[in-house]
């Protein structure tokens, strides 16, 4: 079977700096990747790239069989784009949440003016959706009067009412305070028991053992080391993964 | 002494001269509003750099040369070239072009103020650029823009004094020619001042009503 998403040859420069030296993985669907690495390896311009809000220099993505960003040889531009990007679903470090609209209208809007629903399907869609998240107690809340962890998942369920084929997490609990963390990653865990494929930079280490397939360890905009969860956390192969993990532990 | 009937005709023209202090500040500010965010948007999203090049020299022009100037252009060199506009429409075209650069400054800083994550947002749940401006970023950016344009516009009102040099029966304008008939000067100009005062503080008030329902976006 064709993996989900399939990426080749990523690589990403800023002026002279290489930030991402050709990265190949693929996912396939329904499975749990977790991207780990040393701040400033290249995790979060590679999950970038996916959808282009960064434009990758080199390499070819594919989601679903349909390369992304470029069409009949040619780039395509952020109107072009839109569409592709609908597919695939992205949660932020700092949630992103627009703060001008209440909770359930940025579930919501996006389904109005991206998929056409009407707006009371919207609605019901993004109170089902805020349902997943355990935050349908918030619905007309605004996102300013919620706590991080609120705020996140809120945000994870924007992305799911995209009906994303993917969702992509850059360190989606590295903003939050610590006992916050928890109800977010409860939250993940349950969307990936769900069979949902997933994609996730991630430095809880323990969660993406538990979780995730496969890990994937990015170094100096390399994968320096790939393996099933476990095997990888437990006990790499490489030093410089040895040294991060042991790091990370401390 | 003044007689009653004195004050009545002072009144009843300053009063006279307030209406159109209103029209011109009114309308004035709607131009300047909506021209002035057209440039903001084009200045801030175009990716036409002859474009930018155009609006910076325009916001400079108009910040640099005094208003009284631009209006006597617009009045009487129109008029020499034998295109005469009335000095009601001078007024509220010229307050309204100066206006326009000042407003396109205030919400392209309502702009520059967004986080990026605002904007990536959107583009990743699959909005266009044009949704991404109109849905997401305008209207945070109208509220960050809120008070400054609030002070704007009360400066507009105030503003709109000079355009009785070019003959707009504006409140200073009927001041000027009640003193020079009646000398009534101290009197005149403190009713001027309370006149002022009194249209201000509504706008202010207006400000304020807006400033609450919709300029929170920080918790
Ligand atoms: N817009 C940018 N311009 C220049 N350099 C950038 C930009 N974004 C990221 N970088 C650089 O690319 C490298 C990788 O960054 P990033 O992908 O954010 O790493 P990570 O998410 O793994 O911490 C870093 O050295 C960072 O400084
Ligand atoms: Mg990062």
């Amino acid at each position: 079977m064709n993996p989900l998403l399939s990426v080749t040859g990523l690589t990403k420069s800023y002026g002279p700096v290489e930030v991402l030296k050709g990265i190949d993985f693929d996912v396939a669907a329904g499975e749990k990747i977790a991207l780990i690495g040393p701040s400033g390896s290249g995790k979060s311009t590679c999950l970038r790239c996916l959808n282009f809000l960064e434009k990758p220099s080199a390499g070819e993505i594919h989601l679903d069989g349909e390369r992304i960003g470029v069409r009949l040889d040619r780039p395509m531009n952020d109107r072009q784009l839109a569409p592709q990007r609908a597919e695939m679903g992205m949660v932020f470090q700092l949630f992103n949440l627009w703060p001008h609209l209440s909770v359930t209208e940025n579930v919501a809007i996006a389904a109005r003016k991206v998929r056409g629903l009407s707006a009371r399907e919207a609605r019901e869609l993004a109170l089902d959706m805020l349902a997943k998240v355990h935050m349908t107690h918030r619905a007309d809340a605004s996102p300013l009067e919620l706590s991080g962890g609120q705020q996140q998942r809120v945000a994870i369920a924007r992305a799911l009412a995209q009906k994303p084929k993917l969702m992509l997490f850059d360190e989606p609990t590295s903003a939050l305070d610590p006992e916050l963390v928890h109800e977010v990653l409860k939250v993940m865990e349950e969307l990936a028991a769900e069979g949902r494929t997933m994609l996730i930079v991630t430095h809880e280490i323990a969660f993406a053992r538990d979780i995730a397939d496969r890990v994937l360890f990015l170094d100096g905009g390399r994968i320096v080391e790939q393996g099933p969860a476990r095997d990888l956390i437990l006990s790499p192969r490489e030093p410089r993964t040895q040294a991060f993990l042991r790091q990370i532990r401390h | 002494m003044i007689g009653s009937s004195t004050f009545t005709l002072i009144l009843q023209g300053l009063l006279t001269g307030a209406g159109v202090t209103v029209v011109v500040t009114l309308v004035s500010l709607l131009l300047s509003l909506s021209l002035g965010f057209g440039l903001a948007l084009v200045r801030q999203f175009a990716k036409r750099r002859g474009l930018h090049a155009m609006i910076d020299l325009y916001c400079e022009i108009m910040r640099n040369i005094p208003a009284l100037t631009h209006l006597f252009i617009l009045y009487f060199g129109l008029a020499s070239i034998g295109f005469r506009l009335s000095s009601m429409a001078a007024a509220i075209l010229g307050l309204g072009l100066i206006g326009a650069a000042v407003t396109c400054d205030l919400f392209r800083a309502g702009f520059a103020a967004l986080p990026k994550g605002q904007a990536e947002a959107a583009l990743a749940v699959g909005f266009t650029p044009s949704q991404t401006i109109l849905d997401i970023l305008t209207p945070q950016a109208m509220r960050l823009a809120l008070p400054s344009l609030g002070n704007y516009a009360v400066q507009l009102l105030k503003d709109t004094s000079i355009v009785s040099a070019i003959a707009a029966p504006e409140i200073m304008f009927y001041a000027r020619s009640l003193v020079t008939s009646s000398f009534q000067t101290t009197l005149i100009y403190t009713m001027v001042a309370v006149l002022y005062l009194a249209l201000a503080l509504p706008l202010m008030q207006a400000i304020r009503v807006l400033e609450t329902r919709y300029g929170k976006l920080k918790a």
